[in-house]
């Protein structure tokens, strides 16, 4: 399935993800992202495995309350958490996405936007936003100019712009000197996740990036 | 382990790591001696791995007990670094290891050493703690109703991961830091900058050679 993912996360953010410091929309964008890619999935295993490893050898230890094997073991009686229900299957949108949509894609609140072009914003806490967007077959993506870092991610159908061409699972990394005029191609309405920094602070959580595109 | 993830570009790393990855457990299975045969000189890892198919197979609360002494001091320590008042931690340490118990049946050591289990685990909560956030996982991965991890892909996972343990541990100083504040101050490189009063530049290329060397520790 992975195979033909072009474009992929950065380390920084695989290890950003792994750390626990990325805001939540970014979050979700990298684990939207692995479950369509195996390659980026081995490297955020790898970065777990490196936590892993500093919580082993970690030099400082703090003792725990003197009951706290027999509170855990207390806990441990009273039973597991309730799974949450499985959200049932969708060919276009990934698990952590049906989470956040309450379904498949059929499940979209979307609103116009003009031309066409839909969104539905999905909620996530304050520090970055994440948003589903609609472009129709053929037509050109809104100017959401990048004020900050924006990780766009193709869920159906594909888009191409100056860079590439971006099909289903690719992720293109803008900050704001990335100008380009993202078009959906005309085979298929394009479906994609978008996730910004930008609106509300300046950057504080998420490093800025070196664009990767620019090495190809 | 630690390729990078350049497009169309595949290293032995990167299919050695995708090797770790090829299969997934879904049942559970007998006879793990090999893992505690293999890992010479880690010899922790591969208890571990011992101690939670205990847990999972019987229930048994000694073997609980003997992970609890040796992680959850550890964890308590984790949380206090990233943020957390003692008692929060204390709380949050005890429910990180009772998930532990509950979620014996989810460890697959074809994937994670026990450790690493255990840092995801914590790591998850931390978020949910400290941020009261929702943390996305990847969709879990079907392998079919048989696929179950052979004993060569176990050594190989804690074997691997006994190699960059040692490898950590054999980084300069200043680059082991960066990444133990990465990993344990829930900060950004940016907030590292912030605190340590070195350029963000200076960070990042330091960050990179520890991961470079580290990649290279792995081949
Ligand atoms: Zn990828």
């Amino acid at each position: 399935m992975s195979n033909e993912i072009k474009h992929h996360l950065t380390d920084e953010l695989l290890m950003a993800y792994s750390a626990g410091t990325l805001p939540e929309a970014f979050n979700l964008m990298v684990a939207t992202h692995l479950s369509l890619c195996d390659t980026c999935r081995a490297q955020a295993e790898s970065y777990d495995a490196l936590g892993g490893c500093m919580l082993q050898d970690a030099p400082d230890m703090v003792d725990l309350a003197d009951d706290a094997l027999d509170a855990t073991l207390a806990l441990i009686a009273g039973g597991a958490a309730p799974d949450l229900p499985a959200s049932p299957s969708c060919d276009v949108l990934p698990a952590p996405l049906r989470d956040y949509v309450g379904g498949g894609v059929s499940d979209i609140k979307w609103k116009p936007v003009g031309m066409g072009v839909k969104q539905a914003i999905l909620p996530t806490s304050a520090g970055a936003s994440a948003r589903l967007l609609f472009i129709p077959a053929g037509a050109a993506m809104p100017d959401h100019g990048h004020k900050g870092m924006e990780l766009t991610m193709v869920l159906q159908g594909a888009f191409s712009d100056e860079i590439d061409r971006f099909a289903r699972g690719d992720i293109e990394i803008a900050d704001e000197d990335l100008e380009h005029m993202p078009v959906a191609d005309i085979s298929a309405d394009c479906i994609c996740l978008a996730v910004t920094d930008a609106p509300l602070k300046f950057n504080s959580l998420i490093p800025k990036l070196v664009q990767p595109f620019l090495r190809i | 382990m630690f390729a990078e993830v350049e497009p169309v570009e595949t290293c032995g790393a990167a299919e050695a790591a995708q090797q770790v990855m090829r299969k997934r457990k879904t049942t559970v299975r007998k006879g793990n001696a090999a893992v505690n045969r293999e890992d010479d000189g880690c010899k922790p890892q591969g208890e571990w791995v011992a101690h939670v198919l205990r847990i999972r197979s019987a229930q048994d609360k000694t073997a609980f007990a003997e992970l609890f002494r040796h992680f959850a001091p550890r964890v308590k320590a984790f949380l206090i670094k990233s943020g957390s008042t003692p008692s929060q931690a204390e709380e949050c340490t005890q429910e990180v290891m009772a998930t532990l118990w509950h979620k014996a049946h989810l460890f697959d050591p074809s994937r994670a050493s026990v450790a690493t289990w255990v840092y995801t685990i914590a790591r998850n909560r931390r978020i949910d703690l400290l941020r009261k956030e929702r943390r996305p996982e990847p969709e879990e991965l079907t392998w079919g109703p048989e696929a179950e991890p052979d004993q060569a892909d176990i050594v190989s996972l804690q074997q691997e991961t006994a190699h960059l343990r040692e490898a950590l541990k054999a980084l300069p100083e200043a680059q082991r830091e960066l990444i133990e504040k990465a990993y344990f101050g829930d900060l950004s490189h940016r907030e590292i900058a912030a605190q340590t009063g070195l350029p963000l530049g200076t960070i990042k290329s330091r960050i990179r050679l520890a991961l470079d060397r580290l990649r290279h520790a792995m081949k």
